[in-house]
């Protein structure tokens, strides 16, 4: 069987060449029925409306009670340039990005050529009729389909008609997968709830793709969607910034401040249409949160920090470029101890690098972000379930530490939706943590000071401006200070108060979301990942056990590191850790984390091409490093 | 009530602050000592009052005057921001700024100019000397064309004017004064406290140590001899009752959000606000003032209880919005 080599550009450390061992696919017999395990991938063109369709369809086969995993690649544009959205069906669920295309939709001129290169051996392909396939691959079954002629003739509005000719190819997508009326009617109803009005027309478009196919083409490829039962009930499908942004409204955020920045903006532009339905009051049309568009970044985190002192529950949310801004701030926060929330969803650096692509590039420079002696509490979503309790719990742990809390999620998880169960109601109070009240103060005599250490843990009380109290105040400031938050330059005072912090950190280190460790496989290897990586990382350890070299597994959801990591290398001859960036940045965190004698069992797996990762980026490396016994 | 308390049965040390660490006779001492005055005439509970500053000299005042108070002294220019922040975690504050031109004119006039386009409501006072004093006499932005440094440089640059900058922006309130102008500044800054929305008063404030020589322009002899008040600014307070000094016909009164009222009494002839330099003169006073503007936390219909002290029961959606609410995503 041919395919194309994965276009991942993996490394192994310690190994020069690239990889190219490939796991023989399990369906090399193309004439018997494929059913409900299949890409589709349409390549269109950006700002013309496919995301729409692209989105029907998908809701119509979730509907059909298939397991899918959508992944949108698109440019840093506004219209005109190619977009793919990729659309994964399998019967386990895999959520993961594949380099395999089983069935193409090309829509767009420009890309055609390269699109077909990128379909499986036995694949089917949609296309524009006007495109030619003289030279084309003989291994491919071709559809032709005049899209622009069935616009121009089946279609009234000319308003309308660039955006529903899309909508056409849902209906021929339909005829070749047979997906019942009833799931298109249900997934275009779906996608148009707040436009009901839209809903015919579509569905009129949706209908001529349809009788094209039934009019023009008997089916010749292997590929069926037929409904499933069990794998998607109680599932919805979520992006990891709606996610994050109804959990900010469940941690109780008051005030937010953002600056517009792919891919994190519709974090906040969710919370702000959330907190639109669920924090007006009906009687006074008061607003129970404030949510500023700042000028910059800089702003953003100033109000922000500003707002967690005077003692809001507060965030702001940004990508790489922004966190690079927010640097100095985050300093301050730390130095200062004020807490505040900051979401990174990142992308692809450095400098502006590929504002639309998908990283885990700036979790080294996030953890210790500022100048100075600095490090952060960072939390690492690994699903979109997590992305809604992490995003709810930071605040939680933003207060109890009383420091900058980064949440970093990345493009893929944070603007892909995703198959997930229903998220849970939140079951505890908030933890506002150690703050004296008025009452407290009474009752202390007024003695107290904001940064000692009173219960050993390193973690001091504050007192909130407005509070009624004479000895309440105090200054905060982000230069030296002693333990009655006085300016000092003394030397020991200041070695103080930062071994102190160092000491909270290890007191966090303990509270913040342990790794899940799974060691079922009883093997001598073992993988670490975290974030987005997880989905590649769930269907790679499948694929390895097939192949006779089972693994066991290590997901990392915070740092600073918790004790859990370097006792897994420890139970493990060889542990390879796996992320979406050039460096191993999380590799180097934990090598300097391991006592000397572990730290040569640590290798590093690294995919940064800006596309999520895939399964096969993990799987070959590895079978590659850690061959199946003979 | 004794003569040495003020309406809230507080004295006047109440609002005293740490001794200060600027140079003996530093305009910026007499501007502390200003607001002393006027938040223990006012009655300013020190509570409720929340202090804020970028970083340099200026910036470290907001230790010198009521200790007992909160305040937060954070990053170069950043004020602005911190206290928007802060501003909307509790309208109940009284959010009273402090920063230099080094901070407003140069690395946070982005932050100045935005807080005053969404009309913050807070007192930003600007204790400007045209230098940079902590890293010992560079010019600053607010520095004029043609004055010299202490070691000669002449500076070559058309400076930024604070005010200017704020009218153009249509800021709400705006002030400018000298430090060594008691008379005027304490009136000001009471009428800038009682202002809801932004109130900018840019104090020129000679720094004795870097700018206060001949052929500068932020130095005491110079602002005695060009000062060019536009107006006598005097306060009432909304606890007490208006008397009017003055005759019938040559004050301008005008009542603020809180019922206080500033009376303003014309001294020549109609100031040009965009002709700062024409005439060589420093014009202080009462400057623009629009007590109609909404402030930023009204427009957006924030509550008048402190968005901190809401509890989960009013910031989380309901069980069962809560299901509905995921249902929607199947």
């Amino acid at each position: 069987m041919e395919r194309a080599p994965p276009r991942s550009q993996t490394c192994l450390v310690g190994c020069t060449r690239r990889v190219t061992f490939l796991i023989r696919h399990q369906r090399n017999e193309l004439t018997e029925q494929i059913i409900n395990d299949l890409t589709i991938q349409a390549a269109t063109v950006n700002g013309s409306g496919s995301q729409t369709a692209n989105l029907v369809l998908t809701r119509a086969i979730f509907k059909m009670g298939i397991p899918v995993a959508p992944k949108n690649v698109f440019p840093s544009n506004i219209e005109g340039l190619p977009t793919w959205y990729q659309l994964r069906i399998t019967p386990a669920g895999h959520m993961a990005r594949t380099d395999q295309v089983d069935v193409l939709v090309a829509f767009n001129p420009s890309t055609w050529r390269e699109d077909l290169k990128s379909v499986r051996a036995g694949g089917a392909v949609i296309h524009e009729e006007a495109f030619s396939n003289a030279e084309a691959r003989a291994d491919v079954t071709y559809y032709p389909v005049p899209f622009s002629k069935l616009a121009k003739s089946k279609i009234q509005s000319e308003t309308l008609r660039k955006q529903l000719a899309n909508m056409i190819y849902v209906g021929v997508v339909a005829g070749l997968l047979g997906i019942p009326w009833d799931a298109i009617e249900h997934g275009v109803k779906r996608q148009f709830l707040t436009k009901p009005k839209a809903v015919q027309v579509n569905l009129d478009a949706i209908k001529v793709g349809l009788d094209y196919w039934k009019d023009n083409f008997s089916k010749t490829d292997p590929y069926r969607l037929e409904p499933m039962t069990g794998l998607v009930e109680g599932k919805v499908l979520v992006e990891g910034n709606q996610a994050a942004a109804l959990g900010a409204l469940m941690g109780g955020v008051t005030v937010a401040a953002w600056y517009p920045i792919t891919p994190s903006s519709s974090l906040c532009e969710y919370l702000i249409a959330y907190t639109d339905r669920y924090r007006i009051d009906p009687a006074t049309g008061e607003k129970r949160v404030a949510i500023v568009q700042a000028e910059d970044e800089l702003a953003a985190v100033g109000m922000a920090i500003g707002a967690g002192w005077a003692g809001a529950r507060s965030m702001t949310s940004t990508s790489g470029p922004g966190i690079s801004l927010m640097a100095e701030f985050a300093g301050l926060g730390y130095y200062a101890e004020v807490p505040v929330v900051i979401f990174d969803i990142q992308r692809i650096g450095p400098s502006t690098g590929l504002p639309t692509r998908t990283s885990q590039g700036d979790i080294g420079f996030a953890y210790t972000l500022s100048h100075g002696d600095t490090k952060h509490l960072v939390l690492l979503p690994g699903t979109v379930e997590e992305c809604y309790e992490f995003a709810r719990d930071a605040f939680d742990y933003a207060e109890r530490f009383q420091t900058p809390v980064f949440v970093l999620s990345d493009l893929d998880l944070g603007m892909n939706l995703w198959m997930t169960p229903a998220f849970k109601y939140p079951e505890k109070p908030f933890d506002r943590g150690k703050v004296l009240s008025k009452e407290d103060l009474d009752r202390l005599g007024g003695q107290w000071a904001r940064y000692k250490d009173v219960d050993g843990d390193a973690v001091t009380y504050r007192t909130l401006p407005g509070t009624d109290h004479p000895s309440a105040g105090f200054f905060t400031r982000g230069s030296g200070h002693d333990e009655s938050a006085r300016y000092t330059e003394n030397a020991d005072a200041y070695a103080r108060n930062m071994d102190r912090l160092s000491r909270k950190l290890e007191t966090a280190r303990a509270v913040l979301p342990a790794p899940i460790v799974d060691e079922a496989t009883g093997s001598k290897v073992g993988l670490i990942a975290f974030g987005s990586t997880h989905a590649a990382v769930l269907e790679a350890r499948e694929a390895l056990a097939a192949a006779g070299r089972p693994v066991d597994y290590l997901r990392l959801r915070a740092l600073p590191l918790s004790s859990e990591v370097a006792a897994f290398v420890a139970r493990h001859e060889s542990v390879y850790v796996v992320e979406q960036n050039r460096d191993g940045q999380v590799f180097d965190l934990i090598r300097l984390d391991l006592p000397a004698g572990l730290v040569e069992r640590l290798k590093s797996i690294r995919h940064y091409n800006g596309q999520p990762i895939p399964a096969i980026a993990i799987s070959e490396p590895l079978l590659q490093a850690e061959p199946v016994p003979a | 009530m004794s003569a040495t308390l003020n309406r809230i049965g507080l004295q006047r040390d109440a609002y005293k602050g740490a001794a200060t660490t600027l140079c003996a006779g530093c305009g910026h001492n007499s501007i502390t000592n200003h607001m002393v005055k006027a938040l223990y005439e006012l009655g300013v509970e020190p509570h409720r009052l929340a202090k804020m500053s970028g970083i340099g000299c200026s910036s470290k005042t907001p230790a010198y005057f009521v200790e007992t108070a909160h305040g937060f002294n954070g990053v170069h220019g950043r004020m602005p921001s911190l206290t928007t922040g802060a501003q909307l975690a509790n309208r109940q504050l009284i959010m009273l700024g402090v920063s230099g031109d080094g901070d407003t004119a140069s690395i946070g006039l982005g932050q100045f100019m935005h807080m005053i386009r969404r009309n913050i409501d807070c007192t930003y006072i600007i204790e400007d000397n045209g230098t940079y004093g902590l890293t010992k006499g560079q010019f600053s932005a607010t520095a004029d064309i043609g004055s010299v440094q202490k070691k000669g440089a002449v500076n070559t640059f058309q400076p930024i004017d604070p005010c200017a900058v704020a009218l153009t922006l249509g800021c709400s309130f705006v002030a400018r004064s000298f430090s060594g102008d008691g008379k005027q500044v304490v009136p000001l800054i009471k009428a800038a406290i009682a202002h809801r929305g932004t109130a900018i008063i840019d104090i020129v404030s000679p720094c004795v140590t870097f700018n206060d020589h001949d052929g500068s322009t932020k130095s005491y002899s110079w602002v005695k001899d060009h000062e060019e008040s536009i107006a006598d600014v005097s306060f009432v307070p909304f606890f007490e009752e208006v008397h009017v000094d003055y005759e019938p016909g040559t004050v301008r009164d005008v009542e603020l959000h809180d019922g206080s009222h500033i009376m303003l009494k014309k001294l020549g002839e109609d100031h040009d606000p965009t002709d700062r330099r024409a005439a060589g003169h420093l014009v202080t006073g009462l400057l623009y003032l629009d007590t109609t503007m909404e402030d930023f936390a009204t427009t957006e219909h924030i509550p008048d209880m402190p968005l901190k002290d809401l509890s989960e029961g009013e910031l989380r959606m309901t069980r069962d919005d809560f299901d509905t609410f995921m249902s929607e995503f199947a």
